[in-house]
């Protein structure tokens, strides 16, 4: 049952934990996807595991909330507690089948940059960095990014390509240039979700968010924006997927 | 630590440090880097939770090697922001990564080798930036980066410089064996009969380490599993104060410049709201022998 009370960040929560599969090896990251692997465990997805860069996997969510997953509530119970390097070897056998990346910039091919707004060598802003994210933009089978849409994030064209997406946006792009996995298969923002072809290319709106338009996000996006030939609305968030939200803030 | 400071980190050293990630941070060596008032380190790291962005903006600092210098939990790293785009307390090179190259920079060091080959960062601009990584057959070759010094903290030490740390490792062992020195401070100075016992814990081998300094609540505001939480406000404050060059100053001030060491930094802090109270202890493994 849906309820019609809750926050976009929620939304964003509710949408993401959907596209971790039961079963799923999941990239966790940071902020909402740590949420978004909670949501899951405890609806569709019961047996997917997470794997943290830090050096930790888990079978299911800390039981306290983590500002960092690094905190100690995130080691208790882990089902491996190890160097950063493991957790990076299972992402190169291509054995992790999902990712989270946050980012600062995205462009229609998916590319994200955490980098450098500008020149690299004068930068009008200086992002704090890759972290893990073009490892997993390179290594995981098939990742997703959650952002604010605003039309400064949303671009064109990336200036830096820190973690990449399809590049070029031309078919097999990726597999051309030697990266493992698939690559980006959705953007979910605050207004909408994004989709990708099988095989790379370029963004469509695939689920325009419930009390926004299809207009707004046009308005709100950095390039001509294209439109899934079924374009629905986003099922809003579940009582059930709010409640496990809500009980880790 | 004034000492370990003082006799292992030089200026113009190459120092390791918030090699585990989030937790574990070594916060009270660094503020020490501060007050002595080091110049010309370059700082090798995974993500650096904030204390790099200190160092930074400190004027400490001619180049940054790592994957990602902020704050974890607030976003960005507000002195580091300064020093790329204004030069401000002064102009730092950056030698971008992924947090898998920078562990591999310290495995190639480790191993003594100039370079390890990896499928990650292909297609990445970060190839553009950083003159240590190349591209041939197919692979990107990340060059290996040697520290002079790893600073590690710890949950406890002997005197011989043998720890014990449990929880994530990130890339902590790596910089350890990289490294020409290791300076461990720890939670605990131990009996070498609590750590021999468990002989598996043991991080690094002692060959290595240089100093051994005992500085409980060394990490904060890091978090150390089995001690301590992970003080959320203290980054967000952080966060808010260093915004301005002027705002980073009185933060500086209070915190670093006008502490003479760590027992006096956390008089300033609610110790004990951090303190972990719920303990859970392993099972012990049997090492017997006969």
């Amino acid at each position: 049952m849906a309820t019609n009370s809750y926050t976009p960040q929620e939304l964003m929560v509710a949408v993401a934990s959907r596209e971790i599969h039961d079963g799923d090896l999941v990239f966790v990251g940071m902020r909402l996807p740590i949420l978004a692997y909670a949501v899951a465990l405890e609806t569709h997805a019961p047996n997917a595991r997470g794997l943290f860069e830090v050096g930790l996997m888990r079978d299911r969510p800390a039981d306290a909330f983590l500002g960092t997953m690094g905190d100690p509530p995130n080691v208790a119970g882990a089902v491996w507690a190890t160097r950063m390097s493991n957790t990076m070897a299972l992402m190169a056998q291509g054995k992790v089948d999902l990712g989270f990346i946050g980012g600062a910039e995205v462009d229609r091919f998916g590319n994200l940059n955490t980098s450098y707004v500008g020149d690299p060598s004068q930068p009008r802003v200086k992002l704090p960095g890759s972290g893990g994210g073009a490892d997993i933009a390179i290594l995981s089978r098939r990742w997703v990014t959650l952002m604010n849409h605003e039309k400064r994030r949303l671009v064109d064209r990336v200036s830096f390509i820190t973690s990449p997406g399809h590049g070029d946006g031309s078919r097999g792009w990726r597999e051309r240039n030697g990266l493992l996995g698939g690559g980006p298969v959705a953007i979910i923002t605050t207004l909408c979700m994004f989709r990708f072809p099988d095989g790379g290319g370029e963004a469509y709106v695939d689920t325009v968010h419930p009390g926004h338009t299809i207009e707004e996000v046009r308005e709100q996006t950095g390039w001509v924006v294209k439109v899934g030939v079924d374009m629905g609305e986003t099922p809003p968030p579940t009582q059930a997927e709010l409640a496990a939200i809500r009980k880790r803030q | 630590m004034a000492e370990a400071i003082a006799t292992f980190v030089p200026d113009g050293a190459t120092v390791a440090m918030g090699t585990a990630l989030e937790p574990l941070v070594p916060f009270a060596a660094g503020h020490e880097m501060i007050r002595q008032g080091r110049r010309d380190l370059e700082l090798v790291g995974p993500i650096s939770d904030a204390l790099f962005d200190q160092l930074i903006g400190a004027g400490c600092v001619r180049r940054v090697t790592a994957a990602w210098v902020g704050n974890v939990s607030e976003g960005l790293g507000h002195c580091y922001r300064r020093a790329c785009e204004q030069g401000v307390p002064r102009a730092l090179e950056v030698h971008d990564h992924s947090n898998f190259s920078v562990s591999l920079a310290l495995w190639a060091a480790a191993w003594n080798v100039p370079s390890l080959p990896t499928r990650s960062l292909l297609g990445s601009d970060i190839l553009r930036t950083n003159p240590n990584l190349s591209v041939g057959f197919g692979l990107v070759h990340v060059g290996a980066v040697r520290p002079d010094v790893a600073v590690i903290h710890t949950q406890r030490a002997d005197a011989m410089g043998r720890a014990h740390v449990w929880g994530p490792l990130g890339i902590t062992e790596e910089a350890g064996l990289a490294a020409d020195k290791v300076i461990v401070t720890c939670e605990e100075l131990v009996d070498s009969g609590v750590i021999l016992s468990d002989p598996n814990r043991i991080l690094l081998p002692e060959t290595k380490v240089v100093a051994v300094v005992h500085e409980p609540g060394g990490a904060h505001p890091s978090p150390v599993q089995g001690h301590f939480k992970r003080d959320h406000a203290f980054y967000r404050d952080y966060a808010e104060q260093s915004r301005t060059e002027d705002g980073f100053a009185s933060w500086l001030k209070r915190w670093v410049l006008d502490v003479p060491d760590r027992a006096s930094y956390l008089k300033g802090i609610d110790v004990d709201a951090l303190r972990i109270r719920h303990h859970r202890y392993s099972a012990t493994a049997d090492y017997g022998d006969e």
